[in-house]
């Protein structure tokens, strides 16, 4: 009798499956289809940049990487990447606290505002401050005059990079944010907490996650950044040369493995950006399982 | 009241009596800003956007009320005042440039006869990239969230390679894969005489890679969500799982999948570093309209680049509208079901 239901019970569960699952060859071709993808789209490049920086042995791959323009590189790299992250960090935090937190007229447009450098070029992310700094530009000649570099030099290259990374923070923040909605706030402040008491103690623990997951990408962006950079760099060898340019400098010249020990240090941090950004995605998902 | 109801509801704020105000305001100061640059003093155009500047504080700041939270005015002032000086007073660059040419010298910029052969590559090639992206980014979408097979939390985690890998490693990498002697070359060209590198299907090649995660993670939270129970409605009415999947799962994916087919396109539009490498750029065949701008900088004809930029430009703001638009559509679509 209990078999006769249990069997009765899964034969209603097969046809159910039947509809909402898919026959197994279906489930083989597309997961054939999408690996394959996959395999020749994203794992390919990735396996071949760190193939090609090897060809040689690791003794030429360590000798690329110390070279003194190298090193140079790497220094610039991490100076752009030192200050663009900050200054995001507290765009971020204004923005996202002012379109999270408050309702006022115009809110939708600043949004859209803030999303503006995603859609821009990166090569006209450059070019506008070509055409702001340069000796033809707007405030150029005065800079020159009093001694200030900004476009083929580092400054310009700290501007490109800020452009480019400006909406990580806030895009990361905004919705978090906006999804925790304001009462634990408003108690704070009714409770008699000034502003950024109750902002470091309620609002910063509820998205450090959020926050770190921008900070992640906004730093990955920052140091990976080619076009922009390039437009402003001048790619001068050993002074306004990012990591990416170097890359490129060391591929026209036909110094392929040298090139590729370059990049597979940027792959790396491509790599590290990925596994980072998936432990915070587990943080996150568990968080919400916890809290719910 | 009725207006915080409406803002919590819609994320669309209500129209109200003053808004014209704000876009009145808006549109003078864009006119007068165009007419002094017109004039052709260089720095009235500039001292005119810091005008725009504090406009638009002023106006923003009228507008706020007695507020429970603190920090309204702050977080205003730093916000506005950053996005004005690092994005929007030096994008206005581009535009006043562009005004002070004559028409004729604009036309000339514009409708060069590269610059019109890199518009429909980097047009055609942005289109076909992001339709590759559709298929198989809905693809991988599908299997990551219903099936389970080996490796795929890895496949999960490595989609957004494409974001994290800067483009100029993802350009020196493809080229190496698809030239001649390279591991898919080689096949390529010298087994079927496929030509990837240095040719216009290199440039597909590249725009594919870099918008793939685009439509992925865009198709897949909606596919997360999708509850099963109306599959198994449509099959209790009789449906087979073809029917079902073609009039009831897809048709609840049509706006994810647009949404990312468009930010797919524009992404590519304006893609610079992974292109050039595998692209050869040969003028009047495989040299994209970003491609266009270095060079015409590189020579320094600046009026010519900025003319360009500002086609671009034009193009680029009219896609984020629409994607803007097609994300609200979507977000009422999965509010309605």
């Amino acid at each position: 009798m209990a078999g006769g239901t249990a069997s009765l019970y899964a034969r209603g569960r097969e046809t159910q499956r039947g509809a909402t699952r898919d026959p197994a060859w279906t489930r083989r071709l597309l997961i054939g289809l999408g690996l394959t993808f996959f395999a020749l789209f994203l794992l390919a490049p990735l396996a071949l940049v760190f193939t090609e920086a090897l060809r040689k042995g690791w003794s030429a791959y360590f000798s690329a990487l110390a070279e003194p323009d190298a090193l140079s590189a790497v220094r610039l790299t991490l100076l752009a990447a030192a200050i663009a992250v900050p200054v995001n960090l507290v765009f971020g935090i204004a923005a996202s606290w002012l379109i999270a937190k408050h309702r006022f007229r115009g809110r939708t447009l600043l949004t859209t505002l803030i999303d503006l450098p995603f859609s821009v070029s990166p090569v006209i992310a450059g070019l506008v401050y070509v055409l702001v700094f340069s000796a033809q530009g707007w405030l150029g000649p005065w800079l020159l005059d009093n001694g200030y570099k900004v476009i083929f030099a580092v400054p310009g290259i700290v501007l490109a990079t800020v452009f480019v990374t400006f909406p990580f923070i806030a895009r990361e923040l905004i919705p978090l944010m906006e999804s925790q909605g304001t009462e634990e706030e408003e108690a704070a402040v009714v409770l008699g907490a000034s502003g950024w008491t109750t902002f470091l103690k309620v609002t910063l623990p509820n998205v450090k996650w959020g926050l770190l997951y921008g900070v992640i990408l906004c730093n990955a962006r920052a140091m990976g950044e080619f076009g922009a950079v390039s437009v402003v760099s001048g790619h001068i060898r050993g002074l306004t040369n990012t990591m990416p340019l170097h890359v490129e400098i060391l591929y026209n010249e036909y110094q392929f493995s040298a090139a590729f020990a370059v990049a597979s240090l940027l792959a790396l941090l491509a790599l590290v950006t990925l596994a980072l950004k998936t432990f915070v995605e587990w943080r996150v998902a568990s968080a919400r399982s916890e809290g719910a | 009241m009725a207006e915080a109801a409406l803002n919590r509801f819609g994320s669309v704020p209500a129209p109200s009596s003053r808004s014209w105000l704000l876009w009145g305001g808006a549109a003078l100061v864009g006119a007068v800003i165009y007419a002094a640059s017109r004039g052709g003093t260089l720095p009235g155009g500039l001292l005119l956007a810091v005008y725009a500047l504090f406009a638009l504080l002023g106006i923003a700041l009228a507008n706020a009320r007695s507020r429970v939270l603190p920090g309204f005015r702050l977080s205003l002032a730093v916000t506005i005042l950053m996005l004005f000086l690092i994005i929007l007073i030096p994008l206005s660059a581009v535009f006043i440039n562009t005004a002070k040419l004559s028409w004729s010298q604009i036309w000339e910029a514009i409708s060069a006869p590269r610059a019109v052969a890199s518009y429909k590559l980097s047009f055609t090639a942005s289109l076909l990239a992001a339709a590759v992206n559709v298929v198989f980014g809905l693809i991988l979408a599908w299997i990551i969230t219903r099936y389970r097979f080996p490796g795929r939390k890895l496949v999960d985690a490595l989609i957004d390679l494409p974001f994290a890998l800067p483009t100029a490693v993802a350009g020196i990498a493809l080229t190496a894969l698809y030239a001649p002697n390279g591991w898919f070359g080689s096949f390529l060209e010298g087994q079927l005489g496929i030509k990837v590198a240095f040719s216009q299907l290199g440039v597909l090649v590249a725009l594919t890679f870099i918008g793939l995660p685009f439509v992925v993670r865009t198709v897949q939270p909606v596919l997360e969500d999708l509850d099963t129970e109306y599959e198994e409605a449509a099959a209790s009415l009789g449906a087979s799982r073809a029917q079902t999947v073609w009039k009831v799962v897809l048709p609840a994916l049509y706006p994810a999948l647009l949404t990312g087919f468009a930010m797919a396109f524009a992404r590519a539009l304006g893609e610079y570093g992974s292109v050039i490498f595998i692209a050869g750029n040969i003028p009047l065949v495989s040299e994209i309209t970003p491609l266009i701008i270095i060079t015409k900088l590189e020579q320094y004809d600046y009026a010519g680049a900025t003319a360009i930029a500002a086609v671009m430009l034009i193009v680029s703001f009219a896609l984020l509208l629409a994607i803007n638009a097609l994300q609200v559509w979507s977000s009422r679509r999965t509010e309605r079901s």
